[in-house]
């Protein structure tokens, strides 16, 4: 890469896209050339940035000023003013109070937000994900290059150990424990697979790793395959997310070109190649041995476990299963140890947790901070409060396989341990955030809708479960519901968890179990006056 | 209308080119299946036929594959599918209005497809959007924060 004086980011997520992104790309880099500008300045497209309302953005560096959001006709104006005479144009910038996700670490260094804290996301948003020399400019392949000189696969699964890092899908397991227990197993060939089938209701901070940091994922994968003993690695990537595989798939392809991927790599005696596979549409394959079982070819159907997959897995052999999240953790731990990573967040759940930030408040988006922040903080500093001053009523943690959280929690530190104490789960780390307006059955009845369609139909519990809970919940807003219908929701929500044969079912009868606990009279209020006390059930009398 | 020959001759065509992509493999039959359905719009049962030969597997096997998966559909689809998300997030910052809208828009409920085999209303789970909820996507192309007053604009860009 060359050295410029000026560094232009345009963001281009989806909504950048729909709203000219590329044009005013296009736009902005005519104008470059036609001053003469172009030796320079570089001009790069990035991914997702965190903050929707003033996209698109253009982000100049060093300067670190945010424009946003312009239009194609704004290009030149601002390429003369900012680039050219040096001068920045504030009618042009997006208002500082809003900022969030990158934006906001971007605006933080001027002090006008509390920071966060960027382990994981530290070069999403920074560098061209479709340019291997700038990821390895920032810091990039260092770790797996120390690895491979100094490092013996038992040493990195220490350190992994010595880090405390634990699983970033959901499930909350210590990944140094896993990869001992894979390279613990005698067998020749082995398999790693980052799971990316990111389909959690409210998650999509796997996406933005995907798509604006791909190289940290082969870099982590390399690592892990290095300790575990494996030679092989799958990229599972849910079928909608065509812009992570296109990345990837480049990716990957530039570092077979600079012999990263290959034989023989950094002249060790280690081999590694990775593929890229794209599911197809179904939630239960982020479940790992349904997800083994789609790379095979086959229905996304769970594995009766035990044997589990560290030791049974692909193709019947040992395999390690890591989320996006947990592997792109990996490289920062290798190259900086595990020490370092403790000093990040608390202590039963050390480092960083990306969460996704949604629902009823003025700022969504996207955010990495240390463990054990509070709800309250995250409503108050990066959420910029309640939309419209409506008070906060309840949140929903994890996407759907997560926790229905009153407002009494609020105070509760998120991490894995705390949440565990008061009989919630942080899940994979979406925030949906509801005011008082939002009804808890209606929000039930939605979760439960997503559980009826998802549950792949294997095991008797989940599928004829979910669907009667659907069903009895379907009454009770349309205020046909019976006292009997609570006792037979509780019933079925805690055959769900103790008969279910995978993580689905197991936490299909979440939803039911949170209202109960936390909402009963809400929902007896349905049942017994035949009221939505937030005015949303339709309440219609027809009874299914 | 394409004849009876015509058709057989795209199906053929289009297996042939995920299997040439992906290769002879039983292995590789989810990414061929995604490719057939995207070049095909679904995955007839002649397609399904010719795959099962070609793979050497049951045509029973295939079916119990395709008909798994969202992105696969084993029926027609209209020429435009609407997906439309109804997961909590995007409920909750007014889904729900925005799918009372679109069903009356376009006159089709969920999992329909119109007489004249334009659109397919279909709902789906989460697209990992859900910062710019409520979403709806039109074949490839994703719409963000929409409300019931845009559903008609958006979907007189489809005017062929």
């Amino acid at each position: 890469m060359k050295s410029v004086r000026s560094m232009v980011l345009v963001s281009s997520d989806p909504v950048s896209m729909e709203r000219g992104a590329a044009q005013v790309y296009e736009n902005l880099k005519t104008e470059i050339e036609t001053l003469g500008l172009s030796d320079e300045i570089s001009l790069s497209m990035i991914g997702d940035v965190g903050r929707h309302d003033a996209l698109p953005f253009v982000i100049i560096y060093p300067e670190a000023t945010i424009y946003g959001p312009v239009k194609p006709e704004n290009a030149q104006y601002l390429v003369e003013e900012h680039l050219y005479k040096g001068r920045v144009v504030p009618e042009l910038q997006a208002s500082h109070k809003e900022l969030t996700g990158k934006i906001a670490w971007v605006n933080a260094r001027k002090g006008t937000l509390p920071a966060e804290q960027r382990i994981v996301l530290q070069r999403v948003g920074i560098i061209d994900p479709e340019n291997i020399e700038e990821y390895i400019i920032n810091d990039g392949y260092q770790a797996l290059g120390k690895v491979l000189s100094e490092m013996s696969p038992r040493d990195v699964i220490e350190e992994v150990k010595s880090s405390g890092l634990r699983g970033r899908g959901g499930a909350g397991f210590p990944t140094g424990l896993k990869w001992g227990f894979v390279s613990g197993t005698p067998a020749k060939k082995k398999y790693v697979i980052c799971n990316g089938d990111e389909s959690e209701p409210g998650t999509f901070k796997d996406r933005l790793i995907l798509e604006g940091d791909p190289h940290s994922i082969i870099e982590a994968m390399s690592i892990a395959a290095y300790a575990v003993g494996a030679n092989e690695g799958f990229i599972y990537i849910r079928g909608e997310y065509l812009l992570a595989q296109e990345r990837l798939k480049k990716a990957i392809k530039q570092a077979y070109d600079y012999g990263i991927l290959g034989e023989k790599i950094f002249g060790s005696d280690f081999n590694f190649d990775i593929h890229v596979h794209s599911g197809a549409g179904a939630y239960i394959c982020g479940e790992e041995t349904a997800l083994i079982e789609s790379i095979e070819g086959k229905r996304g159907e769970p594995r009766a476990r035990p044997p589990y997959p560290t030791t049974h897995g692909l193709w019947g052999k040992p395999t390690l299963v890591n989320n996006v999240e947990t592997l792109a953790n990996i490289p920062a731990i290798l190259r900086n140890g595990g020490k370092w990573y403790r000093s990040f967040g608390t202590p039963s759940s050390p480092g960083t947790k990306v969460y996704t930030i949604l629902g009823n408040v003025n700022v969504t988006g996207l955010i990495e901070v240390p463990m054990g922040i509070t709800l309250r903080e995250v409503i108050a500093i990066y959420a910029k409060g309640m939309k419209r001053d409506v008070s906060f009523k309840v949140a929903q943690t994890g996407g759907s396989s997560g926790s229905i959280i009153p407002a009494s929690l609020q105070d509760t530190p998120m991490d894995f341990d705390s949440f565990q104490n008061a009989g919630v789960s942080l899940g994979s780390g979406a925030l949906l955030i509801c005011d008082e307006n939002t009804c808890v059955l209606d929000l039930a009845k939605v979760l439960q809708n997503f559980f009826k369609k998802e549950s792949c139909g294997k095991c008797n519990p989940c599928r004829i479960g979910n669907e009667r809970a659907y069903q009895i919940l379907e009454n009770i807003s349309q205020g046909t519901g019976t006292m009997q219908d609570l006792d037979d929701l509780a019933m079925i929500s805690k055959n769900l968890f103790e008969l279910s044969n995978c993580g689905l079912g197991q936490t299909a009868g979440s939803p039911i179990r949170d209202i109960l606990n936390h909402y009963r009279a809400e929902v007896e209020a349905h049942i017994r006056l035949k009221v939505c006390p937030s005015g949303v059930c339709p309440m219609s009398g027809k009874r299914l | 209308m394409t004849s009876k020959n015509e058709k057989d001759r795209l199906i053929i065509a289009a297996v042939d080119s995920a299997i040439d992509h992906f290769g002879e493999n039983r292995e590789e039959l989810i990414p061929i299946l995604n490719h057939v359905n995207r070049t095909l719009g679904f995955l007839p049962s002649e397609a399904l036929e010719e795959i099962s030969n070609r793979l050497k597997s049951s045509r029973s096997q295939l079916f119990s594959v395709a008909s798994f998966y969202h992105m696969l559909s084993t029926k027609p689809r209209g020429k435009h599918v609407i997906q439309f998300c109804e997961s909590a997030p995007c409920h909750v910052v007014g889904g729900r209005e925005v799918w009372q809208t679109l069903k009356e828009t376009v006159n089709l409920e969920e999992d329909e497809t119109s007489l004249d085999g334009k659109w397919s209303l279909i709902t789906t789970s989460c697209l990992g959007l859900c910062g710019v909820g409520p979403v709806i996507v039109i074949d490839d192309d994703a719409y963000g924060n929409v409300t019931p007053e845009q559903i008609k604009d958006i979907l007189a860009k489809y005017s062929d």
